[in-house]
């Protein structure tokens, strides 16, 4: 069972409308890295220009926050769920 | 809870209820978790409600009607047609009606025994901290990133909680922050996102039940904060998704590196929110791009006078449903796929609701190649406005 990889609401538009996608991987970044190269448009949304993390992106293994693991190198097993959750501001209007 | 500021009734104004507030609350004084003592906090609580829309509206009506004694509400927007979908403190007589005034008159119908202060302004850094000063805790129900991060650090700097929920289509998110030893805004998110890589809400959309579960939620976690019981969600970010109907909670971590709330604070007075967010102004993006335009007027007079324009609406397939202008409809999103679509020798006018997607398609259409291609100026909904009003806005 590889992992699973929750795509937040915002971010789905980005991913011809998926809410989640399965890939094999190890790490977090090895899922991410098959993510966005499934879903082209998403690099930009998740990524700087020179590959970091976007810091208004957080993401978490289960329910745990990467940056308080090993960030991108956190190794992931089959069956963990890799959250991205990005900040979303509505409420008012 | 731990610092002064956020115990409720030390210096505590009422001691006591009348039988008709006896009454009224009987169903929370036979509870023992709330009890009088529990309702006596409720009393002298002083709640402030930054936003009177789509969650001010649950948040106003259950603290009232709970019976926390002081609520403030600060908005400065008015109530307009599209807000009765899910902003249920409104009737449609509130419409043109200053939200604060049509709120305050809805909650005190509710209970007239509590006290409403409005204040109809926009929350700035140059009055936040005398705002928030007076009050017991802090309710995020806002729209925007500035204010969410002004309404972050100004609590962090007074040592309130923060009680934050928001929205965003069919997905909230609710948290406690500034709890002592507990997290921050920041420590969640350190910076906003730059402007136009995330929708707006007004562009998006919302459900309009989602505020009312996410607003009640803000509602439960401010009443437990005022009578200090049970688990409140500091720590902890409750993730809900109302399509797949789940919550899901993540930990969240104090960052001791944090600038507001860390060990070495660099903020340490409010700062320029809109400058820090990288927007000028309510509604306008830095990265707006600036393209070719044609008016709606100067459409259709070109149009009248049968000149040969390709309309081409970027626009979302139930967008056009809704109305449109008879337009070719390829939305933004697959322009690059099925930009060979369109004729570059044929002069093109692109449109979507506002002006903004549309812009964003004239400058890839023309980066690509595309000489003749204009902007629809103001969209769909400036052609409603100036050209033909048969068009519903939207």
């Amino acid at each position: 069972m590889p992992v699973k990889v929750i795509i937040p609401t915002p971010l789905r538009v980005f991913a011809a409308k998926r809410d989640s996608a399965e890939f094999p991987a190890a790490s977090v970044g090895e899922a991410l890295n098959k993510l966005t190269t499934e879903f082209g448009e998403l690099r930009k949304h998740l990524y700087t220009d020179d590959g970091k993390l976007r810091s208004f992106v957080n993401v978490y293994v289960n329910d745990e926050d990467i940056r308080y693991l090993g960030k991108e190198e956190t190794p992931v097993k089959d069956g963990d769920i890799v959250s991205i959750v990005p900040s979303i501001a509505g409420g008012r209007s | 809870m731990a610092t002064k500021t956020q115990t409720v009734g030390a210096n505590a104004k009422f001691t006591n209820l009348s039988n008709e507030e006896i009454l009224r609350y009987s169903r929370h004084l036979i509870m023992p978790e709330v009890g009088m003592d529990g309702q006596l906090k409720l009393k002298n609580a002083k709640v402030l409600l930054i936003g009177t829309g789509g969650l001010g509206a649950p948040l106003g009506l259950y603290l009232a009607a709970a019976g926390v004694g002081k609520l403030g509400l600060v908005d400065f927007d008015v109530v307009d047609s599209t807000n009765l979908q899910r902003q249920v403190t409104f009737g449609a007589q509130d419409v043109g009606t200053p939200k604060t005034l049509a709120a305050k008159n809805r909650l005190s119908s509710l209970n007239s025994d509590i006290e409403i202060e409005t204040y109809e302004t926009k929350l700035e850094s140059g009055n936040a901290l005398e705002l928030f000063k007076d009050y017991d805790f802090i309710v995020d129900g806002t729209d925007n990133f500035p204010t969410r991060y002004l309404v972050n650090d100004a609590c962090i700097l007074l040592g309130k909680q923060n009680v934050y929920g928001s929205i965003f289509r069919f997905e909230g998110q609710a948290t406690v922050f500034g709890a002592p030893d507990g997290p921050c805004y920041r420590c969640l998110y350190p910076e906003p996102p730059p402007p136009g890589l995330v929708p707006s809400c007004a562009e998006g959309g919302v459900l309009g039940v989602l505020p009312g579960i996410i607003g009640s939620i803000q509602a439960m976690e401010t009443i437990k904060l005022i009578i200090g019981r049970g688990d409140s969600l500091a720590g902890r970010l409750l993730l809900f998704d109302a399509l797949g109907m789940k919550f899901r909670e993540l930990k969240l971590r104090k960052n001791p590196d944090c600038p507001v709330c860390g060990k070495n604070p660099t903020i340490t007075k409010l700062i320029d929110y809109y400058e820090f967010c990288g927007v000028r102004g309510e509604e306008a993006p830095a990265s707006d791009v600036q393209v070719p335009e044609i008016t709606p007027r100067e459409l259709k007079s070109r149009l009248d006078r049968g000149d040969d324009l390709f309309i081409l609406d970027v626009r979302e397939p139930h967008e056009y449903q809704i109305c449109n202008l008879n337009g070719h409809l390829i939305p933004l999103g697959d322009l690059t796929r099925r930009a060979h679509e369109l004729d570059t020798s044929k002069e093109i006018v692109a449109h979507c609701r506002s002006g903004k997607r549309s812009a964003e398609a004239v400058d890839f259409l023309r980066k690509a190649g595309f000489r003749k291609i204009l902007n629809l100026k103001g969209g769909i909904l400036a052609w409603s406005d100036e050209v033909d009003p048969s068009v519903p806005k939207y």
